[in-house]
């Protein structure tokens, strides 16, 4: 017990040392370095996001790119009116809501069902969505004009970031958290031992949902414009499924080391090789499978327990 | 008159996409194995077709004896390799369906990198048969026919080896009980084997048919993934002989919808249908509640 509270309050001093540090990158890196770690921190923020829901009860989501474009486009349509703050407010607020209509029609959809029916809810909403533009609005695309710094987004980001692997690594403490776990690990006996299953998976659908609406409207700032096809682009689904995987699910920590990797091969590959960054973002989902079932975390837990049990007994007998 | 005309293209447009399904049906029904990479074969039958008349000038019918014992080798290995050691591994049927899922989406952007390497992202088709002929009325090209009548007589062909034949009795068996099959003689790994494998090759014969009237590309494979997992999801998993049936209503209400509401939202249309069937028959329209 005491070893376990001694580990929380090392694990607390590191992450506000690193988050402290992190938080001075701007004010000493170009602009380049910057928008790589921009893009790490909306991958770990979306990763995270994306595990507390699907890690935790199995029901595999790809509509991370559905709530991500609806946060884009909330952005889009609703900093022209209001601060860009309060949009941001708006895209996480809607983004939920929409979690939380759709969780409660689908998520009685198991296995298999599920995964396609979220797949196909990012290409429902991103065509309806396009018509709407088409025929109502009669144009195709938005201009985003802001004035907010690459710093301020940046510091957004690496906020939301965290807050999303705190908050999850908190409600994984409550009584939510371990409802949650329960329904993975069988619903059926989760409901006899009397947890509101629907109430829960709702609840927390639709949390993770607001994340990724947040993220997606705070990554819009970067855009000059948006349009259907780049606010739906389901690459983003499948990229954060992969990292949160490649990470493993069981710790709050484990989608974000696993979003490094995969955001460093993207940096590098997309660019330059888009179709052997496709193949080996394949390779990745096929070797996580065969050979890392349990993730990176597994890996790095496994390492860190052949270290320190043999100085533990080596503690205990002196 | 033009909406019969619509409706009779939405027929023959159905029975495409209940061709497409047939293969995937074999392999998610018979062998249990969710190939979500199943629409890169389809387009590998269509780019062998399209070779086999833009490089050597022969009848694109004929890429079918190089692209189906191609795709029913491949997807044999696939099961025997790749899907054998996941079965032995999951404790139960959700935890391989997930196995799966990653493992063909993995096989799906590795098939569709290495189409785009070697045959680039560009829109591909040819002429083949393109002279209108009339049918019932209606107006329609004849390689759409030919696309249509080909549905038919495979669907027909499963069916009666389905039905009448002793491989047919054993496929069945083991759609509807796996366990129970194996305890009552039948090889349950071989005959998965066998149909995952001709599912695959099902899959090539259709883009071949469907790419002598619509292009393609190296990327169009996974819209018809989805298109097919559609109408299996509709027929109702294992349930070969519903599938056609399931494709060509899929086809009618796409092609009125499209008709009487607007055709840019044509996949939404599939795809409200989709998550209605699901919601309200997740079992599928043919089969037995």
């Amino acid at each position: 017990m005491l070893e376990a509270l001694r580990n929380a309050r090392f694990a607390a001093a590191l992450t506000a040392i690193a988050s402290v540090l992190l938080a001075l990158v701007p004010f000493f890196s170009s602009g380049y370095i910057m928008s790589v770690f921009i893009l790490l921190y909306a991958n770990i923020a979306l990763a995270t996001a994306w595990s507390f829901f699907s890690g935790a009860t199995r029901y595999i989501s790809l509509a991370t790119a559905a709530f991500f474009g609806i946060g884009i486009y909330v952005l889009a349509v609703a900093h022209v009116y209001v601060t860009v703050p309060l949009a941001l407010a708006a895209a996480a607020v809607i983004g939920f809501l929409v979690a939380l209509v759709v969780g409660l029609s689908t998520l009685r959809l198991r296995g298999v069902y599920f995964v396609v029916f979220t797949f196909g809810l990012t290409e429902l909403v991103h065509q309806v969505l396009n018509w709407w533009e088409v025929k109502i609005n009669h144009t195709v695309s938005r201009f985003i004009f802001t004035d907010v710094s690459n710093i301020a987004i940046y510091e957004t980001l690496l906020f939301a970031a965290l807050i999303t692997i705190v908050g999850s690594w908190y409600v994984n403490q409550i009584r939510l958290g371990y409802a949650l776990r329960a329904i993975g690990e069988d619903e059926t006996v989760a409901r006899h031992a009397g947890i509101n299953t629907t109430r829960v998976k709702v609840i927390c659908f639709a949390l993770s949902a607001s994340v990724m609406a947040l993220v997606g409207a705070v990554l819009a700032l970067r855009y000059p414009y948006v349009d259907a096809s780049i606010a739906f682009n389901n690459t983003w689904s499948f990229q954060v499924l992969i990292a949160a995987l490649l990470g493993g699910t069981g710790r709050a920590w484990g989608p974000a080391i696993g979003a490094i990797p995969l955001v460093l091969l993207s940096e590098f590959l997309a660019g330059t090789f888009p179709h052997h960054f496709s193949i080996a973002l394949g390779l990745c989902f096929v070797v996580i499978v065969y050979f890392l079932p349990g993730g990176l975390t597994r890996l790095v837990l496994r390492l860190y327990h052949s270290w320190r049990l043999p100085q533990v007994k080596k503690a205990e007998a002196l | 008159m033009v909406l019969f005309e619509v409706f009779i293209n939405g027929i023959i447009l159905g029975g495409m996409y209940g061709l497409i399904a047939l293969g995937l049906n074999l392999q998610y029904g018979v062998a249990r194995i969710l190939n979500l990479s199943y629409g890169e074969f389809f387009v590998s039958g269509a780019f062998t077709a399209f070779f086999t008349i833009m490089l050597w000038q022969y009848n694109p019918l004929l890429s079918l004896f190089v692209s189906l014992p191609i795709a029913f080798a491949v997807n044999w290995l696939i099961y025997q390799y790749l899907m054998i050691p996941l079965i032995r591994r999951a404790p139960d049927q959700d935890a391989l369906d997930a196995d799966v899922v990653l493992v063909t989406f993995g096989l799906f952007f590795v098939f569709q990198g290495l189409a785009l390497v070697y045959w680039s992202g560009d829109l591909r088709g040819y002429t083949f048969l393109s002279t209108p002929v009339n049918f019932l009325g209606a107006t329609i090209a004849t390689n759409r026919l030919l696309a249509f009548l080909g549905a038919c007589v495979i669907a027909g062909l499963l069916f009666l080896v389905l039905r009448h034949t002793r491989l047919g009795a054993a496929l069945r068996a083991i759609t509807i009980d796996p366990v129970a099959a194996g305890l009552v003689g039948i090889d349950v790994r071989r005959y998965s084997a066998l149909a995952f494998a001709a599912g695959g090759a099902l899959a090539a014969a259709s883009g071949m048919l469907v790419s002598t009237f619509i292009s393609f590309s190296a990327t169009t494979g996974v819209a018809y993934t989805l298109k097919a997992l559609i109408v299996v999801i509709m027929a109702g998993v294992g349930r070969v002989t519903g599938t056609l049936a399931a494709g060509i209503l899929l086809g009618v209400v796409e092609a009125l919808g499209g008709y009487l509401i607007d055709p840019a939202l044509t996949i939404a249309i599939n795809f409200g249908l989709f998550m209605l069937i699901l919601l309200l028959r997740p079992t599928g329209l043919f089969t037995r509640a």
